[in-house]
């Protein structure tokens, strides 16, 4: 179908004010920790602030050429979209400059450009299309496959960068096919892992002293409580379940075993043998295990110290010590929360989370009242992407999860970020624009 | 198939991890100020403001310690820019390489980006004059003055001590000392580091966005600095200096001491060194190279060194047998050298006579009626145990085996051998006097440090009494010495027990005495020879001595390794300190040079 004409968009004006207010207190809190006494003006290009006016700025330009496009471009260009941002990301790996140990940059003079944040919208698109196209439902297992193939194609490009941070927020379209029909299992499965896999962790950093093996790591201990749960959850079918049942529950519980001590296994395996020594430290940080080296603490300290430095209403605009001293590291990146958090105060850092809060439910709601399914789909795509930002970055701030540097969404510093971010959300809202004229 | 309710388990997701994250937030920011407080440790800056040590002068107001300013250049790497180092490096006169590593080594742990680091410590002023009107140039490079220890007259390394940064065991013990911190390690320096180290002040600051430090409070937090105490010591630094140029190229020690007040006025350990190679920049090197020299310069001979004291000690035991009624100064006893051999024509002495002759039989015989005095008639080992308790305990009231008191840090208390002491190295009831008496003539398990030596000169030059030997006389000006140093202490042995031994002693110095050599014609001087065997090598030649016999002004011990017989080196040293410190120097030039170009070091 094509769009009725431009005077008949019916814009989400509530979205645009929320990525608005979003973008404006994003800047405000790079000029105050990028902040630099011998530049004051806004408009020093050579400091963070001034180029991340350029940037938005760009942003201006793109939002204008989406709204002007026909919205029927995506649907149609998705797989294409993909594929460019695909070979962008082979092409990385080839010609790309090395920033921090990962091949994830293009250098174009000053500026650089990081095709794995954009990636995630030929992703999206291609996803939703994908899922529309076929018009079933993601409980067929080719299509589960075909579907991850999808995701795991740019994410696999990335991971030879390396760049685990990105790679992570790729999780986002789990909860999309989610959304989409398959099975919540998965769900069930990834919040099992995760407190599986923390729990190996930390019970598995200690040693224990076994009778007959002597000291040991203590993930032994982890494994033989794992198989004596088995054994009571057996017992507990054979007694209460009705006989029909037991057959099923017995497999499930005899998989569950196998794949919990694997997972219990081989994540102290891979923790210490196969992940380098810096996210190993990352990692035992976050749980307050002891590291060799004390340093290894100082970023998630200084960021938690800074946090603490708000106190309730926060020390205000360009009067935070701990950020106006640069106690942590490149603020302006991934670690800008911690300075909202700082001179904005707990007040401030709960209107920042309660704003991308309105933002996802906002995109849920745009989401569901699309009658395409492809829109649909889209929407909770960039919903999902934005939900996995916020809980690997702000959680990294909080010292609740590892230190993985992705950016904070409108806020952190950065061309490519910053931009990507404003094409995923306005495809949607020009998506969202021409909703009833789009019946499929 | 609808799947639409999913939507509220997609938003209870975000939901419960926004909740969450408040709950963290409020923990974090509301419910505790732990992290703040954090914050404000790191923000807010305690500047430390280092005092300056105190002065050392000599008992006659010459400067023996005092400091100098440095200047240590630091680098706060957060703040640097792109800078010439070229330059640079040619100010601070560096190479480029070390430079670099050098601050590559800022950013590395332990250092961070936002805590300072050193990049030359103390710059002597004329350095930092050079480079003072260029630091703007270098935006994150900035110094901080120190002070150093300075010792312009050269002499008493040991004695005075030396000062370095505290190290990881001293922080331990010691929660009021930091990092960086400088603290008396030896000597003066260490017995008085209370007084001389002052106070530090802390000064508290902020820095504002722009950069610019502002008091904290007013400045009503801060704490000034209190300079540290200026000492006046017992030392006599020419009567010092005239020691260490006796002592060069000879092994050994010179301890003096003013009789009537315990005060030192010398205290010579030879080999000596410079004590201004322990100070700045090369103090590590030069430690290394002193503490690997086989002469063994580190190690204070005068009062960690713990010698057999030979015959000096046949003074001890006339003063003990004579107080214990042992003997009387009629007591005679012949000369047997079949048990312990002699020297010299004589065969039956009174006591002076034995304590002129030296005589090893006599005082073989006065040890054995104080310790084989038939108090257990019927076990012989029994009874010299209950003897020499009686006579470990009189003995130890003349200081031996004891620090005396003082305040010379590290001070050996040497051994006076106990009946606990031998029934551990011969078991109860396995030795006898007979096992035991080479004690008598100084010898055998015996150690005596050079400092209790020269305090037997003075318990002797006093007749009766000592103060403990200190090195300070005065806390401050006008100050006074500490309490402890200005009290008596009562050998308990009759006054009139003394004029025996003083007499011998000044025969000692005279015809026919074994340090005849030396004797004045205008001053009195008592001593006494000791000539410590050392089989196979040549003996220890030993002294002490006071002077003048009456109203005596000076007591010395005079210790010279592996040279001999006490009269020929130990005695001539004596009387030239003796001459130095009462006339100011001796006419005996060619004496002097003798003993001074005399190299005692096989």
């Amino acid at each position: 179908m094509v769009a009725t004409g431009k005077q008949n968009l019916q814009l989400d004006w509530g979205t645009i004010a929320l990525y608005g207010t979003l973008v404006l207190f994003g800047w405000m809190t790079i000029y105050s920790a990028a902040y630099n006494p011998l530049l004051p003006s806004p408009f020093a290009f050579s400091e963070e602030y001034g180029k991340q006016l350029v940037w938005i700025g760009a942003c201006i330009f793109l939002i204008v050429v989406i709204l002007y496009l026909d919205a029927e471009v995506f649907n149609k260009l998705a797989v294409y979209i993909y594929l460019f941002f695909v070979l962008l990301l082979m092409l990385v790996l080839v010609i790309g400059k090395e920033v921090n140990g990962a091949k994830a940059w293009f250098g174009i003079g000053d500026f650089g450009i990081q095709p794995s944040e954009f990636s995630k919208i030929g992703v999206g698109l291609f996803l939703s299309k994908f899922i529309s196209s076929s018009g079933l439902q993601l409980k067929n297992l080719r299509m589960r496959i075909q579907a991850f193939a999808i995701i795991g194609l740019p994410a696999f490009l990335i991971l030879l960068q390396p760049d685990v941070g990105s790679l992570l927020t790729f999780l986002a379209f789990i909860l999309v096919m989610y959304r989409e029909g398959m099975s919540g299992n998965v769900l069930i499965a990834g919040f099992a892992s995760v407190v599986i896999g923390t729990l190996s962790i930390v019970i598995g950093a200690g040693r224990t002293t076994y009778p007959y093996f002597g000291e040991m790591s203590s993930i032994w201990t982890f494994i033989i409580s794992l198989f004596g749960l088995a054994i009571l959850a057996l017992i507990f079918v054979r007694n209460f379940v009705v006989p029909r049942s037991r057959r099923m529950l017995y497999s499930v519980t005899v998989i569950s075993l196998i794949l919990a001590s694997t997972l219990a296994f081989s994540i102290n395996y891979i923790v210490d043998n196969v992940l380098e020594k810096h996210h190993k430290e990352r990692i035992y940080v976050m749980l307050s295990l002891p590291v060799e080296r004390e340093d290894a603490t100082y970023n998630s300290e200084m960021a938690k110290i800074t946090v603490g430095s708000g106190g309730f209403f926060g020390r205000g605009f360009h009067q935070g010590p701990m950020t106006q001293n640069n106690y942590v590291p490149e603020q302006w990146t991934d670690f800008i929360f911690s300075a909202v958090a700082e001179e904005w105060g707990f007040v401030g850092s709960v209107a920042v989370i309660l704003l991308f809060f309105a933002l996802i439910y906002r995109l849920v709601a745009l989401a569901e009242r699309q009658r395409s399914q492809f829109s649909r789909v889209y929407g909770y795509c960039v919903a999902a992407i934005l939900f996995m930002h916020l809980l690997i970055n702000i959680g990294m701030v909080l010292g609740l999860a590892p230190i993985i540097g992705i950016p904070l969404p409108f806020f952190s510093y950065g061309g490519s970020s910053l931009m990507a971010f404003t094409i995923l959300l306005f495809i949607m809202i020009r998506l969202d624009a021409e909703r009833l004229s789009i019946f499929r | 198939m609808n799947n639409d309710n999913r939507r509220y388990t997609f938003l209870f997701i975000v939901g419960t991890i926004c909740v969450i994250y408040i709950v963290r937030l409020f923990a974090l920011q509301v419910a505790t100020s732990e992290w703040k407080n954090r914050g404000s440790r790191l923000t807010e800056r305690e500047v430390i403001v280092y005092p300056s040590r105190g002065n050392i002068f000599d008992r006659n107001g010459k400067v023996l310690v005092t400091n100098q300013t440095v200047y240590d250049l630091m680098v706060l790497p957060k703040e640097v820019v792109a800078f010439d180092t070229l330059e640079f490096c040619k100010l601070v006169n560096l190479p480029y390489d070390e430079l670099k590593e050098i601050l590559k080594k800022s950013v590395t742990y332990p250092n961070v980006k936002y805590k300072p680091s050193p990049v030359i410590k103390q710059m002597l002023p004329e350095e930092y004059a050079l480079f003072a009107e260029r630091l703007y140039k270098f935006p994150g490079f900035f110094v901080q003055a120190r002070t150093l220890r300075t010792y312009p007259e050269n002499l008493g390394s040991l004695v005075l001590g030396d000062v370095g940064e505290v190290n990881k065991d001293i922080l331990e013990k010691h929660p009021d000392y930091r990092k960086g911190d400088y603290i008396g390690l030896n000597g003066i320096e260490k017995s008085y580091e209370k007084e001389l180290r002052g106070k530090r002040g802390i000064k508290y600051v902020y820095r504002d966005n722009l950069g610019v430090e502002h008091s904290v409070e007013n400045g009503q937090l801060d704490s000034a600095a209190q300079e540290g105490v200026d000492l006046y010591s017992t030392l006599d630094a020419e009567l010092q200096k005239y020691g260490e140029k006796l002592m060069q190229n000879k092994r050994g020690c010179i301890v003096a001491i003013e009789p009537s007040t315990g005060e030192i006025l010398a205290l010579v350990s030879a080999p000596t060194f410079d004590p201004n190679l322990l100070v700045g920049r090369a103090r590590g090197q030069n430690f290394a190279a002193l503490a690997k020299d086989p002469l063994k310069p580190l190690f204070n001979r005068a009062t960690q060194a713990q010698y057999r004291p030979g015959s000096i000690f046949k003074l001890a035991q006339s003063l003990t047998a004579l107080q214990l009624g042992a003997i009387t100064k009629e007591t005679r006893i012949a000369c047997n050298r079949s048990i312990i051999g002699c020297h010299g024509p004589h065969s039956m002495d009174d006591l002076e006579m034995a304590i002129v002759h030296s005589c090893n039989p006599y005082f073989r015989g006065v040890l054995q009626r104080v310790v084989e005095a038939n108090r257990d008639p019927n076990n012989r080992a029994n009874d010299a145990a209950m003897g020499l308790a009686i006579w470990n305990e009189q003995i130890r009231k003349l200081g031996f085996g004891s620090n005396l008191g003082s305040d010379l840090p590290g001070m050996k208390k040497g051994n006076v051998p106990s009946p606990e002491y031998y029934n551990k190295k011969y078991g109860v009831g396995g030795w006898n006097f007979s096992t035991i008496y080479s004690i008598a003539i100084g010898e055998g398990e015996l150690l005596i440090n050079p400092v209790q030596m020269c305090n037997l000169a003075c318990i002797i030059a006093n007749r009766g009494f000592y103060v403990p030997p200190h090195t300070v006389r005065q806390i401050g000006r006008g100050g006074s010495a500490r309490t402890e140093y200005v009290t008596r202490i009562d050998v308990g042995v009759k006054p009139d027990y003394f004029e025996t031994v003083v007499n011998a002693m000044e025969k000692v110095v005279g015809p026919g005495g074994t340090a005849n050599s030396i004797k004045l014609s205008d001053i009195v001087i008592c001593g006494k020879t000791g000539t410590v065997q050392n089989e196979p090598r040549e003996d220890h030649s030993v002294f002490v001595c006071f002077a003048p016999k009456e109203n005596p002004k000076i007591a010395l011990a005079v210790y010279v390794e592996y040279a001999g017989f006490g009269g020929t080196w130990a005695a001539p040293i004596s009387s030239l300190m003796i001459e130095k410190f009462l006339k100011g120097g001796t006419t005996n030039t060619a004496r002097e040079e003798q003993m001074m170009n005399a190299k005692i070091l096989n």
